[in-house]
């Protein structure tokens, strides 16, 4: 029971990466991969910041005190996992904003979004 | 200002490129662009100077210590790969200006110039970077930029062609994919050592902790075991090791001619660095080759890989096709030189990195070249062309024979450290197989040879001249250092060896 209930996160990370790295390979659809691959970075996403976490921990900010209660902190999560998701989820606009460019101009050229009537139009002469 | 050298290779060509799309005009752009790669390369050649001199540079950025503050780590091997990255990334810039104006919408050309600063300039950030987040984010600053360039590749007009376009989706997916997986790696060895520093970290994980009341290496939990598995198959979908090639051959083939000049010379060379640090230097070659069978399984997937890109690469009909599928089969032989994991083999794969880098880049500069005045790279095209273009077709004679690995090219020095280092492991098969491998490329090359030379030029060819000097000049100083360093080899297999002898740990 502790493996499933005390490893919460870490289940729904597996379960997401798997559900969008699987869109992505099955999927034709352009815009579908494209969710597929944003589900699949979310999930790395989620991996870290859990991480960082400590059951009872706070945001370690100065002064270490409950602005109202004037209870003192003790234990504080880890900050850098969620410093380096912000980057990361950066970068991950960044990929989706092209790969949506890339399939705007796709479209344009060919008329489709569809894998399948891309490479059929390609292989006409 | 000297003992800001690492930082400003960096930051010059990342604070270009937004200046480039300020600029807006090609020419301007041009300017600025060709400045910053030539000082990128002065800058390298003198950090390279350096780290020969005196060792390791290391330089924390914003003077935040390591391993806190990210920290700019220099040895030889990083010095090596940013001198000859920097310095493919001039001079193919230098050829750029009169094959882009053929290939790409003149409006574009100021975009074109910061894509390609921002490409080297992640490029660089690898090989620079002693912290394992910024080696990702450098990774995607130089991916990202790589697809935007691969999909100028399409046009409306002269002749028409959208391929580029699913080309650089497909690499967008299965790149992310690949840095995708890098992220989870350095997520999982985060988690078991707490540092991201590349130097720290490899102290950490050689540690003990205590998992379930049994104390072990940090190296042994079974968390950096899946960390270095998801490590390893992302960074061999970065460089295209076989069977992950398969967004290589459409991506090269369809991308403008300079793109696919300077990625194919340096983007998967870069990843081969990566995957050079992330076993010698943070797992540790006996963790990686002992504990784990990756030297097995890079030296079989390397030789399959070998044999089936060179015999596919026999029957492309397209040229920068056919030139794609050889550099798949090039990235074998520097995978199999890791596999190795002896003295003789990392120095033949490091040498490689650098001897295929000047032939691939001349290779397919040459083929910029014909397609500026073929408009075509397809095989049929190019009959009779020996007699129209023979500056061109004899710079690319020159690069196929280094292909092959014939002496007095620098392809023969890598094959012979190569071959040494599987006759020293006492594997004649691999040493057969290498020999067997440089035969079909010889193939492949004389295909091209002979169409060029002995075949008679279709009737519209009349009008096909020599490429311009501006060109010329370019492709001939690759083409030329491929064939002095088949000779004088201190710069390339020399340094290669001190490289090799700093991550295997041995003395010389």
């Amino acid at each position: 029971m502790k493996e499933i209930l005390g490893l919460y996160n870490y289940w729904i990370v597996v379960f997401l990466m798997m559900t969008g790295f699987y869109i992505v390979i099955a999927r034709r659809n352009l815009i579908k991969k494209v969710i597929g691959l944003n589900i699949f970075q979310i999930s790395v996403f989620l991996l870290y910041i859990t991480m960082g976490k400590i059951t009872g921990g706070t945001a370690p900010i100065l002064p270490a005190k409950h602005f109202t209660t004037g209870q003192e902190f003790q234990t504080f999560s880890n900050p850098l996992p969620s410093v380096l998701i912000l980057t990361a989820i950066v970068i991950g606009v960044a990929t989706t904003a092209l790969a949506l460019a890339l399939i705007v101009r796709i479209h344009e050229a060919y008329g489709t979004i569809e894998e399948d009537e891309i490479l059929a139009q390609d292989r006409e002469p | 200002m000297e003992q800001h050298l690492p930082v400003l290779l960096i930051i010059t060509p990342l604070m270009a490129a937004p200046f480039c799309v300020l600029i807006r005009q090609r020419v301007a752009a041009f300017g600025l662009a060709w400045a910053v790669c030539w000082a990128t390369f002065v800058m390298a050649a003198m950090l390279l100077g350096r780290v020969l001199d005196g060792g390791e540079i290391t330089y924390q950025l914003g003077g935040w210590a390591a391993p806190w503050g990210i920290e700019y780590r220099i040895d030889t091997l990083s010095a090596y790969v940013l001198l000859f990255v920097s310095g493919i990334g001039a001079i193919v810039l230098s050829f750029a200006p009169q094959s882009i104006a053929h290939e790409i919408r003149k409006d574009q050309h100021y975009l074109f110039f910061a894509e390609y600063l921002l490409c080297l300039t992640g490029l660089l950030g690898i090989s620079i970077t002693g912290d394992l987040f910024n080696l990702f984010v450098f990774l995607e600053i130089s991916s990202l930029s790589a697809y935007a360039l691969i999909s100028l590749g399409a046009r409306e007009s002269l002749p028409p062609t959208r391929r580029a376009l699913l080309a650089a989706f497909h690499y967008l997916v299965m790149g992310t994919i690949g840095a995708t997986f890098i992220l989870i790696g350095i997520g999982l060895l985060y988690m078991m050592t707490g540092t991201l520093n590349m130097a720290d970290m490899a102290v950490r994980l050689r540690e003990t902790v205590g998992v379930h009341g049994v104390s072990m290496p940090v190296n042994q939990t079974r968390t950096v075991l899946v960390a270095f598995a998801f490590l390893s198959v992302g960074i061999s979908l970065k460089m295209a090791l076989f069977p992950l090639h398969t967004w290589l051959p459409n991506a090269y083939t369809y991308a403008p001619s300079v793109v696919t000049a300077f990625l194919a010379a340096t983007a998967t060379k870069v990843s081969v660095y990566i995957l050079l640090r992330v076993i010698f230097t943070i797992v540790g070659s006996s963790f990686a080759f002992n504990k784990l069978p990756l030297d097995a399984e890079l030296m079989v997937l390397s030789l399959i890989g070998i044999v089936v890109a060179s015999t596919t690469a026999i029957f492309q009909t397209n040229i920068k096709r056919m030139l794609a599928y050889s550099s798949v089969a090039q990235i074998g032989y520097i995978a199999l030189g890791i596999s190795f994991a002896s003295l003789d083999g990392l120095t033949g794969a490091i040498v490689h990195m650098f001897n295929h880098a000047l032939i691939k880049g001349g290779l397919f500069l040459a083929m910029g070249c014909f397609a500026l005045r073929l408009g075509s790279t397809e095989l049929d095209d190019m009959r009779g062309v020996g007699r129209r273009m023979p500056w061109t077709t004899f710079a690319w004679v020159l690069g196929g024979l280094g292909l092959i690995g014939v002496p007095v090219t620098a392809g023969f020095i890598s094959k012979w450290y190569l071959i040494s280092a599987a006759l020293e492991n006492g594997s004649w098969l691999v040493a057969a197989l290498v020999l067997i491998s440089s035969l079909l490329a010889l193939v492949y090359v004389w295909r091209v040879v002979e169409t060029a030379y002995f075949q008679d030029s279709p009737q519209q060819q009349a009008e096909v001249t020599e490429a311009p000097l501006a060109m010329l000049i370019p492709t001939y100083i690759l083409i030329g250092a491929t064939v002095y360093f088949g000779v004088w080899t201190s710069l390339s297999a020399g340094v290669a060896r001190q490289a090799a002898e700093l991550l295997l740990e041995v003395t010389p």
